[in-house]
């Protein structure tokens, strides 16, 4: 094609780029603060609410793998010794449980707040510290039924099924504090307008999960111990 | 208007010393501090692997120098049979965490995959952070068991049960030095977890106007798919590294069977399950060997296609290749297990999906062949080693083929054949890929050239170093040498000792050829001729921005996406090619939408 004269080539600054699913321009595509949520526009979701089903599959793998763990070193040996578990876990669940009920409520009062209807809502951390409250009361709770174990005589190393016990309560405990530092930065965030939709709806995300897990842990727990 | 003041804040630049190039949040710096501390590993293991070459070539000869790092682990500088072991023990886990899987997805990834999809920054920039600096702990954590108690673990990289869990009375090193070896597995785990969390959200959200998920340059969906996997993975290996801290310093029997004596000892754990170990560490290990060589492929897949001057044969083939891989790569594990007592039945069913894995593995090798096909490819030292890469990983592979089937695998798994097919597949050919992305990414990390000379050099030392060392690995395994023996005093290993001499010789020669490598890096930092833009002629986005990227990585603006990342061989105003940020439109053959 040597003989063609090449035409200049096209250059149509007003092209629109085939959107595809593409992207949020980069960063931009974050709730304002205090602003209107429909300001978020139709691309993807804001990087926390992906990046917190990172942290929860990765917190389920690590279950997983304790759960796979407890199946297999219980079939592999004789010596699984059953016990009891305290009743206060079953309190301890109630706990959690309601915790999440009130999380939902400051959930619910905060996007009043946000999405400008100030004066209808006077204060909208209460709820919050009511879930906290709640939170730090499971894990003194989970710490009653430690100690309670302990007095009997159960430790960590007395057998594998304490083992087990006491390593997935303390990791899921462990988590649950996180949970807590998650409710801390929402307030924080909260008391200088600063706190975008997207990081309360993550830290419930987050918060909810626990409980569920929580609820399978006990489960598992309660037919394998 | 305050949250758009916030943000801008945020991404203000910073300007003391400490926050710009220590505790940076920059994914640049991040990246490149992982460069650094991937390149000190790579050393550190490198020269280790020279003490253990040494070592078996030459039994009695003392190093000098060796006594001094330890002084009961080599008498005069001549290592006992035990210290062979924690080298190479060493050697493993530094190789495979610290360098393979650091340096070509934690660097490369981090550095580019931002700029690749269009965006400023990671999403969570502090984690980010967290993510390098806790991965830094965890290298100093290892390397400080070289100085603690009786030196650090020998219990290879793999760290089997009930070895790990019983103390030092399993030998030296297994007291403090395991401890410590699994403190800082965990600690990487954390660190890895740390950055999927930054890794994904930033692929699936932080894409700019334009950038579909099929206009991804395979670079970038490599560090994607890579991301998954290290999700998945770490998380698992970190609750075996915790367990396995419990049995020793609890006192609990998670891996630890009952009635065991050692050293005439009987030791006081019950019940445990030494496979359960090896289970939970091949869930994650093998995954971890695609996690090395994933990036790999798709680093070298957008180098080849830049000097290509053309597309691949089917860009969507690849990808989905790669996804098919990172998922197969789960269900094959127990193929490192056929030797373990597992029931056999679980052999067979771990060695049907191994043999499948070999279809996307040479699907891969399939296209970059038949698109390499009639090219006129650009020769530069980054398409060089990207070519040695596809060698290796054949070369490498092939040898799977047979390890894939449990009736073989019994006879070779604890032979040298398996060192020589998993150096090659993925130490090598990994290496190989972070070498490419060196040479092909060295001009934006760091704005100047590196030298094209020096890199030729350093690919035929290396290409031809490479085989020497590891080819006959291979015909060791089949003479029936068994690896992990520190000595071959048997009269049927002696008349192999000159085969281990060629190899010892070939390391240390191909070894020394990587300091050319490294004064390359170093020279051309400082006093290489200053990078262009755009030198290799190429289209995704990192091209299209400043040499080294400002700060926030585009200057303030946004860029805008109008083409798939490898119209090549088109002709457009500024040559055979047009940038995914040029609104020009071009005659061609295919675009992705």
């Amino acid at each position: 094609m040597a003989t063609t004269v090449h035409e200049p080539p096209q250059i149509d600054p007003h092209r629109l780029p085939d959107q595809g699913h593409s992207g949020n321009f980069g960063w931009r595509n974050l709730v304002p603060a205090d602003g209107d949520l429909r300001v978020a526009l139709d691309y993807s979701p804001p990087p926390s609410s992906t990046g917190i089903w990172v942290v929860l599959f990765a917190i389920t793998m690590m279950f997983a793998a304790f759960t796979s763990a407890l199946i297999v070193r219980k079939g592999s040996s004789l010596d699984w010794q059953t016990f009891t578990l305290p009743s206060i876990l079953y309190f301890n669940t109630l706990l959690l449980l309601a915790s999440s009920v009130t999380l939902e409520v400051s959930r619910r009062r905060v996007a009043t707040f946000m999405g400008g209807l100030k004066s209808q809502v006077e204060s909208p951390a209460r709820w919050l510290y009511i879930t906290l409250f709640l939170g730090l009361l499971f894990v003194a709770g989970q710490y009653v039924a430690w100690s309670q174990l302990s007095a009997q005589g159960l430790y960590l190393a007395t057998n594998p099924s304490s083992s087990f016990f006491y390593v997935l309560t303390a990791t899921h405990a462990l988590h649950v504090l996180g949970g807590l530092g998650g409710l801390i930065y929402v307030i924080r965030k909260l008391s200088k307008s600063s706190l975008r939709r997207s990081t309360l709806d993550a830290t419930a995300r987050y918060w909810h999960f626990m409980d569920v897990l929580w609820l399978y842990l006990i489960l598992l727990l309660w037919i394998k111990l | 208007m305050h949250d758009v003041a916030a943000h801008a804040a945020h991404h203000a630049p910073p300007t003391s010393f400490i926050r710009k190039h220590v505790f940076s949040l920059d994914h640049k710096v991040i990246g490149k501090q992982y460069y650094a501390l991937a390149l000190v590993a790579a050393l550190v293991g490198m020269v280790l692997s020279w003490f253990m070459r040494i070592h078996l070539a030459w039994t009695n000869a003392a190093i000098p120098g060796l006594q001094l790092l330890s002084p009961n682990g080599a008498p005069g500088g001549v290592m006992t049979p035990e210290y062979y072991l924690q080298l190479m023990t060493m050697h493993g886990t530094i190789m495979v965490f610290f360098v393979l899987t650091t340096a070509p997805f934690a660097a490369f990834g981090n550095f580019f995959l931002p700029i690749q999809v269009g965006a400023e920054d990671m999403p969570f920039p502090h984690f980010n952070m967290m993510s390098f600096w806790v991965t830094f702990v965890a290298f100093l954590v290892l390397m400080s068991s070289f100085f603690v108690g009786d030196g650090p673990t020998l219990g290879g990289w793999t760290q089997y049960a009930p070895l790990n869990a019983v103390g030092s009375v399993a030998g030296p090193g297994q007291g403090a030095g395991v401890v410590l070896w699994a403190i800082s597995i965990a600690l990487f785990c954390v660190g890895q977890l740390l950055g999927a969390l930054n890794f994904i959200p930033t692929t699936l959200d932080l894409r700019v106007k334009g950038m579909s998920l099929m206009r991804l340059p395979l670079s970038a969906w490599a560090w994607f798919i890579t991301s998954c996997m290290g999700l998945t993975a770490f998380a698992v290996l970190m609750p075996a590294c915790i367990l396995v801290i419990l049995d020793h310093v609890a006192g609990t029997s998670f891996f630890v069977a009952s009635n065991l004596v050692m050293n005439d000892q009987m030791l006081p754990h019950s019940g445990g399950s030494t496979l359960l170990w090896q289970h939970l560490f091949w869930f994650f290990g093998h995954p971890e060997v695609y996690i090395a060589i994933i990036p790999g492929i798709g680093i070298v897949s957008h180098i080849l296609i830049t000097n290509m001057r053309k597309p691949m044969l089917s860009q969507r083939v690849l990808i989905y290749s790669m996804g098919a891989l990172a998922v197969l790569s789960y269900m094959v594990y127990g193929h490192h297990m056929f030797v373990s007592g597992m029931n056999p039945f679980s052999s067979l069913a771990f060695s049907f999906p191994t043999l499948v894995i070999t279809i996307p593995s040479s699907i891969v090798v399939l296209i970059w062949t038949f698109s390499l096909y009639g090219s006129k490819l650009r020769i530069n030292s980054a398409s060089l080693f990207a070519l040695g890469f596809i060698s290796m990983f054949v070369s490498g592979g092939v040898s799977g083929f047979f390890l894939a089937q449990p009736s073989i695998d019994i006879m070779l798994h604890a032979t040298y054949f398996v060192v020589g097919h998993f150096h090659l597949v993925m130490g090598v050919a990994a290496m190989f890929g972070i070498f490419a992305g060196t040479y092909f990414w060295f001009p934006k990390m760091a704005g100047r050239m590196m030298n094209e000379t020096l890199g030729k050099i350093h690919f035929w030392l290396s290409f031809v170093g490479a085989y020497c060392i590891f080819m006959p690995f291979h015909y060791l395994g089949m003479a029936g040498n068994v690896r992990r023996y520190s000595t071959f005093v048997d009269d049927f290993l002696q008349p192999l000792i000159p085969v281990h001499r060629f190899i010892t010789i070939a390391a240390l020669i191909t070894g020394a050829a990587q300091l050319i490598f490294l004064y390359n890096l170093i020279h051309s930092r400082f006093w290489g001729a200053p990078a262009p833009d755009n030198p290799w002629e190429a289209t995704s986005l990192e091209w299209s921005t400043a040499t080294p990227p400002p700060w926030d990585n585009f200057g303030g603006k946004h860029p805008v996406v109008y083409h798939d990342p490898y119209q090549y061989g088109v002709q457009s105003s500024v040559g055979d090619y047009v940038m995914q940020t040029s609104p020009e439109q071009v005659k061609t053959e295919h675009e992705e939408k």
